[in-house]
């Protein structure tokens, strides 16, 4: 139909980016926020990128949503190119930024209609759509109160409400439950699950391991403004074979650490702040050798613990620090 | 087309968010009065000095109010914008289709609206304190009013999309616009003032549509300085306008 559509290499394919770069100026000197990025999402699937705060997350989306403009690279989005038909992208896409986007004196009704009303729909196929949005949020009995008085669960729901209130193909949810109690968290995982049920091709930002493990189809690590694994969580965390121990140890830690490495049935090993991990492969026997040798050693163990795998270990071995470290520290 | 639905879409909005709010309003209709009430009573005698233009307190007065009420009134409507920029109101409209120049024009339409209910009541008011004036001076009193409030609402979101933060926003605003009323023959007339003070008033442009606004008060509606007034205005707005529409559409990082 348009011209942006020829543009789109592959009918399945929602989002391409090619070498995708933002690079902001400051006072010293430009920063690279996000360094090139090539990603592919495909129709249909729920698409995660899990990175730390300040990772280039919210930068890279806010491109792909036509609110930035890329320093450079390419990217073709819902059949449009970024560059050539931003117009096209808009109307196309859904995009529901992390601090929401609704004013606390207006009613979340109101807000509806008048997003819908944005989209081209007249009047009254704008107060049905809002209409048929509040039902399928639940949040019919909140509709008319002004969204200062809503909960943080039912702002975010708004928020999605009027990301999808023009049918989107794409819809892009920025950290979509920091923030969220657990219970609130929940309800939105399957409302996304529900969505893409629906056929919709969901791309969405995370700092939580558990929500880009539970909740996308693939995902893709992203640290400083560059992605340095992607795939579904299993193939991710294949990547990393046999199981991880993890050593909290009083003392030496860089003697300890150099001792560990010389064995043999350790794969890897590092130390992040004051935890040692080690890469073995097969943790039940590895254990009781690892105590043997410590105590041989005359070193203190204070604490150990055998872990399968987790999305955590794939970034700590891409990135050398963790993630849940980084993300608690910035929340 | 699409534009124009889109100002008419945005402007329904704001105008909504005026009205639901009865202290804006009731601000909005007092404060005129206030300068009408308590400001106006100290010309009638200063009026009878040499040097003061002819035609009366009133309608030396009260031209002058309404290019402040135009100044003062749409200054300050960027303090609504940089609320809406932290809600994420603003990036949230931007993702939407909606036209750049529309954010712009349906807020700066809201705010010209207000303003002209507002220049009405103070004009409506002064009239049975002696205020003369035709409904042909009314009218383009109106429009140069118009004018000033898309000029000054236009530079109030740009620089509230520039600071994006009351604190820097608001000191700014007090001085800039404080010079611009001192030195426009507002409060009392630049005739009255030395020749150097006369000089610096001369680069102000609000000084051109004071002198606009009491020729037209004078119904002098022939006169040079009302054309001048009116054009200088028209000019600085769709400057200001352009520039603001740009701000709307670029992107904030």
């Amino acid at each position: 139909m348009t011209e942006g559509q020829k543009i789109a290499p592959k009918a399945d394919t929602v989002i391409e980016t090619r070498g995708l770069r933002r690079t902001f100026k400051s006072r010293r000197g430009a920063v690279e926020a996000v360094a090139g990025i090539d990603l592919a999402v495909t129709k249909g699937e729920v698409f995660g990128f899990l990175g730390p705060n300040g990772a280039g997350k919210t930068t890279t989306l806010r491109m792909l949503a036509t609110l930035l403009p890329p320093s450079g690279g390419e990217a073709t989005v819902a059949g449009c190119d970024l560059r050539a038909d931003p117009a096209g992208v808009r109307e196309r896409i859904g995009y529901v930024a992390q601090a929401g986007g609704t004013d606390p004196q207006v009613t979340g009704r109101t807000e509806l209609q008048f997003q819908a009303r944005l989209y081209g729909m007249n009047a009254v196929a704008a107060r049905e759509r809002a209409t048929e949005i509040l039902a399928l949020l639940e949040l019919e009995a909140a509709a008319d109160r002004r969204t200062g008085t809503y909960s943080g669960g039912q702002r975010r729901r708004l928020d999605i409400g009027l990301g999808l209130i023009h049918h989107p193909q794409l819809l892009f949810l920025d950290e979509p439950t920091t923030g969220l109690d657990p219970q609130s968290r929940a309800r939105m995982w399957d409302e996304v699950r529900r969505l893409r049920e629906g056929g919709m091709t969901i791309f969405l930002t995370t700092h939580y391991l558990e929500e880009a493990d539970a909740l996308c189809d693939r995902l893709a690590i992203i640290d400083h403004g560059r992605i340095v694994a992607e795939g579904t969580a299993e193939e991710l965390k294949r990547q990393i074979a046999g199981d991880v121990v993890t050593l909290g140890i009083s003392g030496d830690q860089d003697a300890a650490l150099a001792l560990l490495r010389q064995q043999p049935f350790v794969r890897e090993a590092g130390a992040d702040k004051g935890i040692i991990r080690l890469y073995v492969d097969r943790g039940e026997t590895a254990m009781p050798a690892i105590l043997r040798l410590l105590d041989g050693a005359g070193m203190v163990l204070e604490t150990i613990a055998l872990a399968r795998p987790s999305l955590d270990d794939v970034f700590l071995r891409q990135t050398g620090h963790s993630l849940r470290e980084s993300g608690e520290a910035a929340a | 087309m699409k534009l124009l639905r889109d100002i008419w879409l945005v402007f329904q909005r704001y105008l909504g968010l005026f009205i639901g709010n009865p202290v804006w309003v009731a601000v909005g209709v007092i404060q005129p009065l206030l300068y009408l009430l308590l400001f106006a009573p100290l010309l009638k005698s200063i009026a009878k000095t040499p040097g003061f233009p002819p035609g009366g307190a009133y309608n030396v007065f009260v031209p002058g109010l309404l290019i402040q009420l135009g100044l003062f009134g749409a200054s300050g409507v960027g303090f609504a914008l940089i609320a809406e920029l932290r809600d994420g109101v603003v990036e949230r409209l931007r993702v939407t289709p909606v036209s750049r120049l529309a954010l712009l024009l349906g807020r700066a339409l809201r705010d010209i609206m207000t303003l002209l209910i507002q220049s009405l009541l103070l004009v409506l008011a002064a009239l049975p304190f002696g205020l003369n004036i035709q409904v042909g001076g009314l009218l383009i009193m109106l429009a140069l009013i118009a004018l000033i409030g898309l000029l000054t609402a236009s530079v109030s979101y740009t620089l509230a999309l520039w600071l994006r933060s009351e604190d820097s926003f608001a000191p700014l605003l007090f001085t800039a616009t404080l010079p611009l009323l001192l030195l426009s023959g507002v409060l009392l007339p630049m005739s009255l003032a030395p020749t150097w003070l006369q000089d610096v008033a001369d680069i102000n442009p609000l000084a051109y549509a004071v002198n606009a606004a009491r020729a037209i008060f004078n119904n002098h509606l022939g006169d040079a300085s009302v054309a001048k007034g009116v054009l200088i205005m028209a000019v600085l707005a769709a400057i200001a306008v352009s520039m603001a529409a740009r701000s709307f559409g670029r992107a904030i990082a």
